[in-house]
């Protein structure tokens, strides 16, 4: 390897592009502003729409309930409910969202609740939808309420105590600290938007350095020069690391100071500045060989293919590859094993959360960052290989 | 300057089998001479040139390059190569200037040698009004031109020029039959590939005929002509492939 050779490629390859466009709004547009942007937007429209919805008061029908007058009128004095008219169609107008939802009270209702006898009440609403949801929510409350009256008067009458329906209380309480709790909400979530912009920040420089130059016809030229093949592809090679490093460096940044000082409301933050510091320091030295193995993986395709075209085709599947890890990595009940650390990408996904919450499993970090490296080592040695072999850098 | 010894150069095609682009090709060019390898589409052209440029490695046979071999010394042999083809293109984003530093500086030249060099060719290919503009909005004859100084920026002594005039209009072609000459007057050897017989009647000391990979004939032009009896080019060279066909 000739160093000077890679350095006046990589200097080259960056120069141009930072010149170009699409690789500036993939690498610093997309992470720095339109993420920050969209999250803000959607916390914002988030929180109008919700408090819009809380501080509605839902229209809602009562079917039946003509010999349960009292708690028709309770219905009707609750501030929270609007009381309208029944209809027929009233099925049609809860799916038209006329009104929010609608209660049936069976017949004599309130004289079988004397009796201990009544049948039930059923709320009809619109699943899925908020207000409906909040009408029906408001709804069933006044009823349990109701309820609990009954059964509280019922047992005064008996001479009972309330405390015998209820003889002892269940609470739950979290011991775990709270940067655990707040490393393992967001250690699934920083492995999935680092590999994401990493990823994004990459892909188009991988391929315009390798099918882009083949397809410009700019590589004979450039394999004409005496410069071993070795030295052009790390020079290219380290051209991508450095566009997945600045984008997901820059996302990350991006994504902190959204978090933190975004206004994003209550508990939106997930618990950022309870994170352990030492577990940042962990995330980004398992990260670098993991964006070195994408990135290779990344070059590789793109070199292979024979235009701009067939290249973001071969390396969208590999997209599935990388990110179906990163989303398991989130999922719950998925713990760090020995067999886990060994496959690339859900191995920091599942280490990430382990090391933000403050917990240390050296050897299984030790495995973690050396399968990773030999994986990354491996795929860029297929690369450099691939430079060499005539029928991939003459593939056109 | 540039001597082939037998090459031979195959491919594998999944469908066609093996392909042999050249096969066995002997020839040798002298310093200060045009050697015009003729050819039609197809015949292998191309893969000779891409052979001496060390761009291909030979199945058979050998190649030396300004004294070095194209397989044990090929990066001794780019260093003494300047290749310019039709196809190939310049860096939209980068300047003139920054094209032709960059491949100063990737054939070894320091910085300064390098700013002297472009220094140099812009005054010779008159570049200066677009020197320092980005390549991406260049007319045709501004792409030769920088194309022109990237190969000549480590001053090279073996050119290589594979169908270099291929779609130019023709002022820009007649700029780059100039080019070639030049070359020839500052004591380059110069190998020159092309299917369009009139610039080899024009350029070339010495003609090749190469045909399905197999140099026919070789010799100057008033040579070829005696040897078919044919005093039109055209004829010359369908003669001569003809025999290939027949026999």
């Amino acid at each position: 390897m000739n160093p000077r050779a890679v350095s006046i490629v990589l200097r080259k390859e960056l120069r141009d592009l930072l010149r170009d466009r699409r690789t500036l709004r993939a690498m610093i547009v997309v992470p720095v502003c339109v993420t920050p942007l969209l999250m803000l937007s959607l916390a914002r429209v988030t929180r109008a729409v919700t408090a819009k919805a809380q501080a509605e008061v839902p229209a809602v029908q009562i079917l039946g309930g003509e010999d349960s007058p009292a708690i028709v009128r309770q219905l009707e004095q609750d501030p929270k409910l609007r009381i309208v008219p029944a209809a027929a169609d009233w099925r049609q107008e809860i799916a038209d969202k006329k009104i929010r939802a609608a209660v049936q009270i069976p017949a004599h209702f309130e004289a079988d609740l004397a009796g201990g006898t009544a049948g039930p009440v059923v709320l009809f609403n619109y699943e899925g939808e908020l207000r409906s949801g909040y009408a029906a929510a408001e709804l069933e409350r006044t009823f349990r309420q109701l309820r609990d009256s009954v059964v509280q008067q019922r047992l005064a009458q008996r001479g009972l105590s309330p405390a015998l329906l209820q003889p002892f209380a269940v609470r739950r309480e979290n011991v775990s600290p709270p940067e655990r709790v707040a490393g393992n909400r967001l250690g699934g979530m920083v492995p999935y938007f680092l590999v994401l912009f990493c990823f994004m920040g990459s892909m188009y420089p991988a391929i315009d350095l390798t099918a882009g130059e083949k397809e410009r016809g700019t590589m004979e030229p450039l394999l004409c020069a005496p410069v071993g093949r070795t030295d052009l592809v790390l020079g290219k090679f380290l051209t991508v690391l450095a566009s997945a490093f600045a984008a997901g460096t820059l996302a990350c940044l991006s994504l902190t100071l959204t978090l933190r000082w975004g206004k994003l409301g209550p508990g939106a933050d997930l618990g950022l500045n309870q994170v352990d510091p030492a577990g940042i320091v962990g995330v980004v030295a398992l990260f670098i060989p993991v964006v070195v193995l994408i990135s290779a993986a990344m070059f590789s395709l793109a070199l292979w293919a024979r235009n701009h075209r067939e290249a973001l085709s071969s390396i969208q599947p590999l997209m599935l590859v990388v990110f179906v890890p990163t989303v398991i990595g989130m999922m719950p009940g998925i713990d760090l094993t020995a067999k886990f650390a060994l496959v690339p990408v859900l191995n920091l996904s599942l280490a990430c959360r382990e090391m933000l919450s403050g917990i240390w499993h050296w050897h299984l970090l030790a495995l973690i960052f050396a399968s990773t490296a030999a994986y990354a080592a491996a795929a860029l040695a297929i690369a450099v290989r691939m430079f060499n072999r005539e029928e991939v850098v003459f593939r056109t | 300057m540039i001597a082939t010894q037998l090459l031979t150069k195959s491919f594998h095609d999944k469908q066609r089998g093996e392909i042999r682009a050249v096969d066995g090709v002997t020839l040798g060019v002298q310093p200060g001479e045009i050697y015009g390898l003729l050819g039609a589409n197809g015949a292998g052209k191309t893969t000779v040139m891409r052979l001496l440029a060390t761009l291909l490695r030979p199945t058979s046979g050998s190649a030396t390059v300004a004294g070095h071999d194209v397989v044990t010394q090929s990066r001794a042999v780019r260093a003494q190569v300047g290749f310019l083809a039709a196809s190939t293109a310049l860096y939209g984003r980068l300047t003139a200037r920054e094209v032709i530093t960059y491949f100063g500086e990737l054939n070894g030249l320091s910085a300064a040698a390098v700013r002297g060099r472009v220094a140099q060719l812009a005054d010779e290919l008159d570049m200066h009004e677009f020197l320092d503009r980005r390549c991406e909005g260049f007319s045709t004859g501004m792409k030769q031109k920088t194309s022109i100084a990237r190969t000549l920026v480590h001053d090279p002594a073996v050119m290589i020029f594979d169908e270099p005039t291929l779609g130019l209009d023709v002022t820009t072609a007649r700029a780059i039959v100039r080019f070639v000459r030049e070359c020839r007057t500052r004591g380059k050897t110069v190998i020159y590939s092309t299917h369009l017989m009139h610039e080899v009647e024009k350029l070339c000391d010495r003609i090749g005929i190469i045909h399905r990979g197999r140099l026919l004939a070789e010799g100057t032009l008033a040579e070829l002509r005696q040897r078919t009896g044919e005093e039109d080019l055209d004829e010359v060279f369908l003669k001569l492939i003809g025999e290939e066909g027949d026999s």
